[in-house]
């Protein structure tokens, strides 16, 4: 896949907090990249620089090789943008307010387009509604049928479920998949790492105003990946002596399960402790291990940083 | 040029005006009528002829300015303040619109909106006073020229407004006392000699001054040098929009 979103270098300054510090990315054509990090880590500021919103004070930004600053137009063109804020007209109509979004655009209305896209948003019965009278989850959809309405390749959500129910939270991402399948480059801040982890192909962590990591999501997640093994004991323990020469290992619940962290299979590491608790007489009733989330590795990630 | 961009956001400001028309229109009507009852019957009935021309039409140039200009400046400057308030003007910025295009359909809305009231308040006059005009071109082009500048006055303010206080206070303190001064209700040869100077460092006197020419063919001051004035305001206008969309003030961070 080519490299649709090529960001080179890019530093943004706030009187004396640097938002953004000497961000490089590449975001490929067609994909699903989502962009994780902690609040302030500088997500939203890198969507305002690569949209338009706010001006980097440094570094270059280019979309499909046309610069963001010198040719906005070609760029601008390209993206549609859903904030993270529920930014809306409240006066003004549904149908009108994605009208306008078309409009601004430089695309005259098409009001089959614009009714397919409220159609699949379930907004098309409030088409005519002023947005004031809309729910919250709806004002969400309202949003990203308004960045939907000129079409866009490239398509920015600033955390798209952010506040919504369940039900909605998963229409949005059937959405973000229909879009993707229709070719549409998706970039995805989200605060809900299942979200990633259920969308992305490739994921970045930024942290403090710099990317940490880039990498596709399955190497991610193999590479970063480790297993948790949970073995209930049939009685309470204190701190036994093996306990002392394994770090992996901790006692949770009161002292009633074990607790194994980044247990190696290939070594036979769990068959050895099984056994070091049968020679202690150590009886237990269950075992159960885990594979650690997106989650695990992103906040491992941000808090070793 | 996305000419239809500065089509859209013209039309979007229109329609504003039209869910709002019976505020924005018959207010000024109500005003108006008010002025001619108080000014041009109760008043004016005591003054005699101002260069030739009843007091009750001697004052129509004036409240047409006065409305135009003031309404120039609200409405473009609410067009602009509120999507910032709001928010929703992250879409304007993120869309491949120039300041150009933006400046065309926010201020070509404001202006367009204004000179409907002006003309309104134009044929409510002549419920109350008859008169000719002696030079209707002159007259529409200072009515286009003014709602044009001042507009651009209004979308300067809209942008550098943070609050709604910021957003009303230039044209309450600044622009109403200046309208009021500059001769919409009286000649300033009627003002002391004091006053009369004072009067001619006030750049709306020669804006009403030129618009009471295109109605009567007389003014205290030469037509050219009113054309000289807005043009120059206008000018000054767009030069500080031109700065403010190069700089980002007030709008992108």
């Amino acid at each position: 896949m080519k490299s649709q979103i090529s960001i080179e270098n890019v530093s943004k300054v706030f009187g004396r907090h640097k938002a953004l510090n000497n961000v490089s990315l590449e975001i490929k054509e067609g994909e699903i990249f989502a962009l994780l990090g902690p609040n302030g880590a500088g997500k939203t500021t890198l969507i305002s620089a690569i949209c338009g919103l706010c001006r980097q004070s440094s570094g270059n930004i280019k979309v499909n090789n046309f610069d963001t600053l010198t040719h906005y137009k070609e760029t601008r063109n390209q993206i549609g943008l859903v904030p993270q804020e529920l930014p809306l007209d409240g006066f003004e109509s549904v149908y009108n307010s994605c009208q306008f979004s078309r409009g601004l655009f430089g695309l005259k209305d098409s009001r089959d387009h614009i009714e397919k896209i409220l159609k699949t948003l379930s907004l098309f019965d409030k088409r005519d509604e002023q947005i004031f009278g809309l729910s919250g989850g709806m004002k969400r959809r309202l949003l990203i049928a308004k960045a939907l309405a000129h079409e866009p390749k490239i398509l920015f959500l600033d955390e798209p479920t952010a506040g919504v129910d369940v039900s909605l939270r998963r229409d949005i991402w059937r959405l973000i998949e229909d879009q993707k399948k229709m070719g549409v480059t998706i970039i995805l801040t989200t605060h809900y790492i299942e979200e990633a982890e259920q969308l992305a192909d490739r994921v970045g962590i930024i942290n403090s105003g710099e990317i940490i990591l880039v990498k596709e999501k399955t190497a991610l997640m193999s590479e970063f990946s480790k297993k948790t093994t949970f073995i209930r004991l049939s009685k309470k323990l204190k701190n036994p002596s093996f306990m002392k020469k394994n770090k992996k290992i901790s006692l949770t619940e009161n002292g009633m399960t074990l607790k194994l962290v980044g247990i190696n299979n290939k070594s036979n590491e769990l068959q050895s402790i099984v056994n070091m608790l049968s020679q202690n007489g150590i009886a237990f009733t269950e075992i159960n291990t885990v594979d650690n989330s997106l989650e695990d590795i992103f906040l491992d990630l941000v808090e070793t940083q | 040029m996305n000419i239809q961009a500065a089509i859209t956001i013209y039309k979007f400001e229109m329609a504003r005006f039209r869910r709002t028309i019976f505020q924005s229109l018959v207010a000024p009507i109500i005003t108006t009528s008010l002025y001619f009852v108080v000014f041009g019957a109760a008043i004016g009935s005591k003054i005699e002829t101002i260069n030739g021309v009843s007091y009750g039409s001697f004052i129509v140039p004036g409240l047409i300015m006065l409305y135009l200009m003031t309404e120039s400046i609200n409405n473009a400057a609410f067009g602009i303040y509120f999507p910032k308030f709001v928010g929703s003007i992250f879409e304007v910025l993120s869309a491949p619109v120039s300041s150009l295009e933006a400046t065309i359909g926010y201020v070509g809305a404001a202006a367009s909106k204004s000179t409907i009231i002006g003309l309104m308040i134009f044929l409510t006059s002549n419920l109350f006073v008859t008169h000719d005009i002696k030079y209707p071109l002159v007259m529409a082009i200072f009515i286009i020229l003014t709602a044009i500048t001042f507009s651009l006055f209004g979308f300067i303010i809209g942008i550098w407004a943070q609050n709604w206080e910021k957003l009303s206070i230039i044209p309450t303190l600044l622009v109403t006392p200046l309208v009021f001064l500059g001769g919409s209700f009286y000649s300033i040869d009627m003002l002391p000699d004091f006053w009369q100077k004072v009067s001619l460092l006030n750049p709306v006197f020669y804006l009403i001054s030129g618009f009471r020419w295109s109605f009567f063919g007389t003014s205290e001051i030469p037509i050219a040098l009113s054309i000289v004035a807005i043009l120059s305001f206008m000018a000054i206008c767009l030069a500080v929009i031109a700065i403010i969309f190069k700089t980002g003030y007030r709008l992108r961070t």
